[in-house]
């Protein structure tokens, strides 16, 4: 992965709660067995019409996505994660982030970046108000600038250092395989194995 | 230390405790007892295991089957959509390659994961389980701690069997009475999701508990976890009781003999304590629950069916008021307009939430001896091949087919439309599914999630309706009032 410190962009004001991963990317693109290429998903059905924010300049150029409570709710699948970024996004700040979207942004090197919903308000003002006005996330102070708002979000201490670190999270749990060894040894016997398949 | 359930499900299965304290702490590594796979959100995972040289490390805790892409017609000729079908093969050759056991479409034992895991008895108390599918919930209903998860957690788990999460906060949705005849699990949680919002249990782990839970069926347990998620936690339980046990004895994986008397004595720990205390807690009266519909465009705009559809200047929050202008405007609703008087093009009685038996029985003796409203077409979606099956054995085929429902092969199938069952722009469904998204069942679909018994119902009379809008069935079938 990665290694995610600070990042600068255009910010894009999306006023919406509720953004759902089925509006970040609808299932029939999940057929796809690749981890790239999800770019013309994004947002495929909201796309279609010329009047959304990512259908007007500057606004298809950026980076940082600022949505409203609850976003990435819905479906665990991760394409919501690759779509917005083989798109370019960077960062998306919501005051309310859903657990399963949050977590696949942590493995995949998109900052989700929890932000008070009054902040959020503020950077919508200043992003209509002056389209192109460039936002920074820095991840080291846990910090958004956007014009003079200066902000702080919230992001759990693991994933901040995963992400400042760029760190694979599968290498991490296999330097305690020897612990995964030794709690296997103690599960009871009576827990199903699904091999030999048994069937009724 | 007095524990929750979910708590102690948790302790039994750390590997490794996060070092650190707190706010600061890291995460656990817990063990993972049972991993489904479905085709959709494992071919990443899988060539991630290829390119970086990993075997999976536990095929036997791991099982894999198709459903998302599956068509529900023709199965026996091959996918017709290309892509679709390249899934489904990939997912094959994966399984082959890695040792994977996979019960492929036209086995007895495919379905919708989260059917087929409880089917199998492979579902059991206490176990983790987890799915890179978010109603991965559903096996909650057991007392497991079951929860979606995304395809970098999939293949994480298959390189180690394990995860690494942070603990969870725990919510008590206490639900007390006895819910009146044609008012099912659906509506419960339809009504808790209604009330604490699609956001509410974002970051808890919720414990359904009370009078009006431990009188329900399995199959009801099954649909009421399976929406935790659309509350906003990844994860939901019940905890487990003889009414778990009955279900599980006798299924191929339930334990047999020693292991049972075994298993059942560590079950029976399975139980919040007495003196231990939730993070939060919910109440609902059963008593007074009525069928639940949803209005908008997330699970949490629903009303009682009776309602009307709400105006949108009532919602004190300037995000719910846009939320459900917006959701107006694509649904094609007005505000004021009775539920009742809303008018479906589809009926679709189906998903992880409701396909299981006991929701074709409660919704095949509603219609038994009606007839259905002509202009609505009714899709019938087995949960799994097996559920197929026994519902033929029980003649309910012939209820579906004798109404005019299309009786079909079992899959996701219109819950996302990912096959070729899908809704047409500005169709309107009543659906037994668990979302109610923009364009979920097919590009501009307008879908109204519903019971088992409301989906009969509805189809029957052609507008949203509750069993008790019917006139009484010419052969007067017998209604049963303990359906799902």
């Amino acid at each position: 992965m990665e290694k995610f410190t600070k990042h600068t962009g255009i910010g894009v004001p999306l006023r919406q709660s509720n953004v759902d991963t089925d509006q970040i990317i609808p299932a029939v693109y999940l057929k796809r067995i690749t981890r790239t290429g999800f770019e013309d998903a994004l947002f495929s059905a909201w796309r279609k019409d010329p009047s959304f924010i990512l259908n007007q300049e500057p606004f298809n150029a950026g980076s940082v996505l600022v949505a409203g409570p609850d976003f990435g709710t819905g479906s665990s699948r991760e394409h919501a994660v690759w779509a917005l970024k083989d798109y370019g996004f960077k960062a998306v700040l919501s005051s309310r982030f859903a657990d399963i979207f949050r977590g696949n942004s942590g493995k995949q090197g998109l900052l989700a970046a929890q932000v008070a919903q009054d902040d959020i308000e503020l950077i919508w003002k200043e992003l209509e108000n002056a389209p192109g006005t460039q936002v920074t996330v820095d991840l080291e102070s846990k910090t958004v600038v956007c014009g003079n708002i200066v902000a702080p979000f919230e992001i759990d201490d693991y994933t901040r250092w995963r992400l400042l670190e760029g760190l694979d999270d599968i290498g991490l749990t296999l330097q305690h395989e020897a612990d995964i060894t030794a709690y296997e040894a103690t599960r009871p016997t009576f827990k199903p194995k699904t091999l030999p398949a048994k069937v009724s | 230390m007095a524990k929750t359930l979910a708590e102690k499900v948790w302790d039994a299965h750390v590997v490794r405790k996060g070092d650190g304290d707190g706010a600061n702490a890291q995460p656990d590594l817990l063990f993972i007892d049972l991993h489904l796979v479905h085709e959709v959100t494992s071919p990443q995972a899988f060539e991630g295991l290829r390119l970086a040289g990993r075997p999976l490390r536990r095929p036997d805790l791991t099982i894999a089957t198709e459903d998302h892409n599956t068509p529900t017609l023709d199965i026996d000729k091959p996918i017709a959509d290309l892509t679709s079908r390249t899934q489904i093969q990939t997912l094959r050759n994966n399984c082959a390659e890695f040792g994977v056991r996979l019960h492929s479409l036209g086995d007895a034992d495919q379905g919708i994961v989260h059917v087929v895991g409880p089917q199998l008895g492979l579902t059991q108390p206490g176990m983790t389980v987890v799915c890179g599918d978010s109603h991965t919930s559903t096996h909650g209903a057991f007392g497991a701690l079951a929860m979606g998860i995304g395809t970098s957690e999939v293949e994480h788990v298959m390189a180690t069997q394990t995860l690494s999460l942070k603990p969870f906060k725990t919510m008590a949705i206490n639900v007390e009475g006895t819910l009146r005849p044609g008012v099912t699990a659906k509506d419960i949680i339809l009504a808790v999701i209604a009330k604490i919002g699609t956001g509410g249990g974002q970051g808890y782990v919720l414990e359904y508990r009370g009078s009006a839970i431990r009188a329900l069926s399995m199959d009801a347990r099954m649909t009421i976890c399976n929406m935790s998620i659309e509350a906003g936690a990844r994860a939901g339980m019940v905890a487990p009781d003889e009414t778990t046990y009955e279900y599980m004895k006798g299924r191929p994986h339930a334990p047999e003999g020693a292991d049972w008397d075994a298993a059942v004595e560590y079950w029976n720990t399975l139980k919040t304590d007495d003196d231990a205390t939730f993070d939060a807690q919910v109440d609902l009266d059963a008593d007074t629950l009525e069928p639940f519909v949803t209005w908008g465009t997330n699970p949490g705009q629903g009303v009682s069916l009776s309602e009307a559809v709400p105006n949108p200047a009532d919602f004190g929050d300037e995000n719910a008021k846009a939320a459900a202008e917006r959701a107006l405007q694509y649904m094609g609703l007005e505000a004021g307009t009775p539920m009742k008087d809303i008018r479906v093009d589809t009926v679709f009685l189906g998903s992880c939430t409701n396909s299981r038996i006991e929701d074709l029985r409660a919704a095949a003796d509603i219609i038994r001896g009606r007839e259905k409203d002509p202009k609505v077409r009714m899709l019938v979606v087995p949960g799994s091949a097996r559920v197929r099956l026994e519902a033929e054995a029980e003649g309910l085929d012939r209820v579906f087919k004798d109404f005019g429902a299309e009786w079909r092969f079992a899959g996701c199938s219109m819950c996302l439309g990912m096959n070729p069952d899908q809704l047409e722009p500005g169709e309107r469904c009543a659906s037994t599914s668990n979302r109610n998204f923009e364009g979920r069942q097919g590009k501009g679909g307008r879908t109204h999630l519903v019971s088992p018994v409301v989906a009969a119902a509805t189809a029957v009379r052609g507008t949203l309706s509750s069993p008790s809008d019917l006139d009484p069935a010419p052969e007067s079938a017998a209604i049963r009032t303990d359906a799902t």
